[in-house]
């Protein structure tokens, strides 16, 4: 059989239960898929042949042995700050070149006791903190659809790899849209579980409050599967939630019906500056879901114009504070110094890139003695008021549908320059972040240039129940997510 | 909000102890005063009834028994050190 690569989690999975391929013959065609393009879409940062190998084969001989499962022998990529037992993990960063992960994060070690193959790493921006993917210390991933276009980010490696086919699904993290904005700008699916869902013991941290760890993949169907896969207590996180982890990719039924769901529609949602393309796909999936039988009602975000200026003080706050760990003592990078003092300075300037020392000076100002209240306080404030928003409209509604990002994918290096615009772009996904609830994007169009346009379809609190069913009836009742890319 | 909207980047730059050329002394601080004079909009609002969220979810301390149990073996523990001697990381000297 031709071309695995290509294929979704769910389709392989049967595939190999029946016996008509092996994991080993998937590993290969990932593999052929990142030889023959990955020198033009630069996706994966390290890529252990080898090792995927023989996991491969190993699950081979598991699932010959009796072993079964929708993940076993499913190669994965996986973003650079997660870590994978005795594989590199840099964040894309200077700072941590050379260092090999010494344990598995937990979800990675659930991943493992499912059989998945861990079959590289996939690039990043710098320590999660970007929206392009271009702050990045090692290479600049390209859009697959366009490669003159950013992937988005920071998960961008992970989006382009899944819509590249250079992996069958991939693993982000999202701390302000880093899932859902990338995978909206490579026309994948990718999911933003609620904070507490899977344990983030062994995701690098970047802003504590705000991470969670989530799949990029080609099907709704398919993140269900990894979220399902991933979600737990675990007593590793003290903020990981203890709750019965639902069947969520049985619960996707066939009928695509969403009669009795009740979809809102936030007005703040579709803002000034949005690009036209963009807002006519986004209200003509609103028309679908309707035809699918949603309900679909009006809904209020009010404070959702203040969800930047509070996400940029809390998340860099939490991040001067997590990224004072790179000191360059324990682990990563040393220049050394007269004194320690001298070390950690001297270290932090080689070591960081600008992106990421322009978020921790940021951090520590809003941290610092005189300026607390002012900043960090009021913001802490205000994402009561944020998550407030979102309390009430869960009362008039299942989930909420809105674009995921202002515009597609914009040209590598447009923004660069100028931080604060590239900040302005995640005004539609850090709301979702600050309140804790759970997001879902999916495919729901493409520009007239030919870039995909994502659907944010969120949900409350541990309802992912209902996002990927919408996102899932949405999806099998559309062909968005059929298309590919085309590679010379 | 903050009397002002201008930081000191480099003295904010020595307690994050990060080492700045003059070029990105330069640099950032025209791009976070950008940015606080755009957050100084949350001083519109009036917070003074709004109780602050640390966290999404309510947090609450989680204890256990402290049980001796395994951990991360000792040498793949100092395995990253970029300096290490007869099984212990190699720092400067901060005593003469």
């Amino acid at each position: 059989m031709a071309n695995l690569n290509t294929k979704t989690i769910s389709e392989l999975s049967d595939l190999l239960e029946q016996g008509k391929c092996t994991s080993v013959e998937i590993v290969n065609d990932v593999l052929a898929a990142i030889d023959a393009r990955d020198g033009k879409i630069n996706a994966y940062l390290t890529i252990d042949r080898t090792s995927a190998l023989a996991q491969a084969e190993a699950a081979d001989k598991a699932r010959a042995a009796g072993k079964k499962g929708a993940l076993l022998g499913i190669p994965l990529a996986i973003k650079d700050l997660l870590n994978v037992k005795g594989q590199p993990c840099t964040c894309s960063s200077k700072i941590l070149e050379g260092y090999t992960a010494p344990y598995d994060a937990t979800a990675i070690a659930k991943l493992r006791e499912a059989g998945a193959v861990f079959l590289g790493r996939v690039n990043m921006d710098e320590f999660a903190m970007g929206s392009s993917t271009e702050s990045s210390a090692f290479k600049k991933t390209r859009n697959p659809w366009n490669t003159d276009h950013v992937p988005g980010g920071s998960s961008g490696g992970s989006a382009a790899s899944v819509a590249a086919d250079e992996a069958v699904a991939a693993l982000g993290s999202d701390t302000g849209g880093s899932i859902r904005q990338p995978a909206a700008f490579c026309g994948c699916v990718g999911l933003k579980p609620t904070y507490g869902m899977i344990s983030r013991y062994g995701l690098t941290a970047f802003a504590s409050s705000l991470d969670q760890i989530g799949p990029i993949t080609k099907t709704v169907e398919d993140s269900a599967i990894l979220l399902e896969a991933m979600a737990g207590k675990d007593e590793m996180d003290s903020t990981s939630i203890d709750l019965s982890v639902p069947d969520f990719a049985k619960d996707l039924t066939d009928d695509h019906s969403l009669k009795g769901m009740k979809l809102g529609l936030p007005k703040e949602y579709f803002v000034e500056g949005m690009d036209s393309e963009v807002e006519k796909a986004v209200r003509d999936a609103v028309e679908h879901c309707k035809k699918l039988g949603a309900e679909i009602v009006q809904v209020s975000l009010p404070h959702s114009k203040y969800a930047i200026a509070v996400y940029y003080i809390i998340a860099t706050a939490e991040a001067s504070a997590n990224l004072a760990r790179f000191d360059g003592i324990r682990y990563g990078l040393r220049k050394d110094g007269a004194d320690p003092i001298e070390l950690y300075g001297k270290t932090r300037a080689a070591g960081f890139g600008p992106e990421v020392k322009r978020r921790i000076i940021l951090g520590t100002y809003v941290l610092s003695s005189g300026y607390y209240d002012a900043y960090y306080l009021r913001a802490q404030k205000v994402r009561t008021l944020i998550r407030n928003d979102f309390v009430e409209a869960f009362k008039q509604c299942d989930a909420i549908l809105a674009p995921v990002t202002p515009t597609p994918a914009y040209k590598i290096g447009e923004k660069t320059n100028d931080p604060l615009k590239m900040y302005l772009d995640d005004i539609l996904t850090t709301p979702v972040n600050l309140a804790g609830i759970c997001g879902l994007s999916v495919p729901c169009g493409f520009s007239k240039a030919g870039l995909p346009i994502g659907l944010q379809i969120l949900g409350d609190s541990f309802k992912e129940v209902n996002i990927l069913k919408v996102g899932h009836a949405y999806e099998q009742t559309t062909t968005w997510h059929k298309q590919r890319p085309e590679f010379s | 909000m903050a009397d002002s909207t201008h930081m000191d980047v480099s003295y904010i730059a020595h307690l994050a102890r990060i080492h700045l050329t003059d070029g990105e002394t330069k640099l950032f601080q025209g791009q976070l005063d950008q940015v606080l004079t755009y957050v100084e909009q949350l001083g519109e609002l009036d917070v003074s009834n709004v109780e602050p969220t640390a966290h999404a979810m309510a947090l609450v301390n989680v204890l256990r028994d402290d049980m001796p149990r395994a951990s991360l073996d000792h040498d793949a523990a100092i395995a990253n050190a970029p300096a290490a001697r007869d099984g212990q990381i190699l720092v400067p000297k901060i005593l003469e």
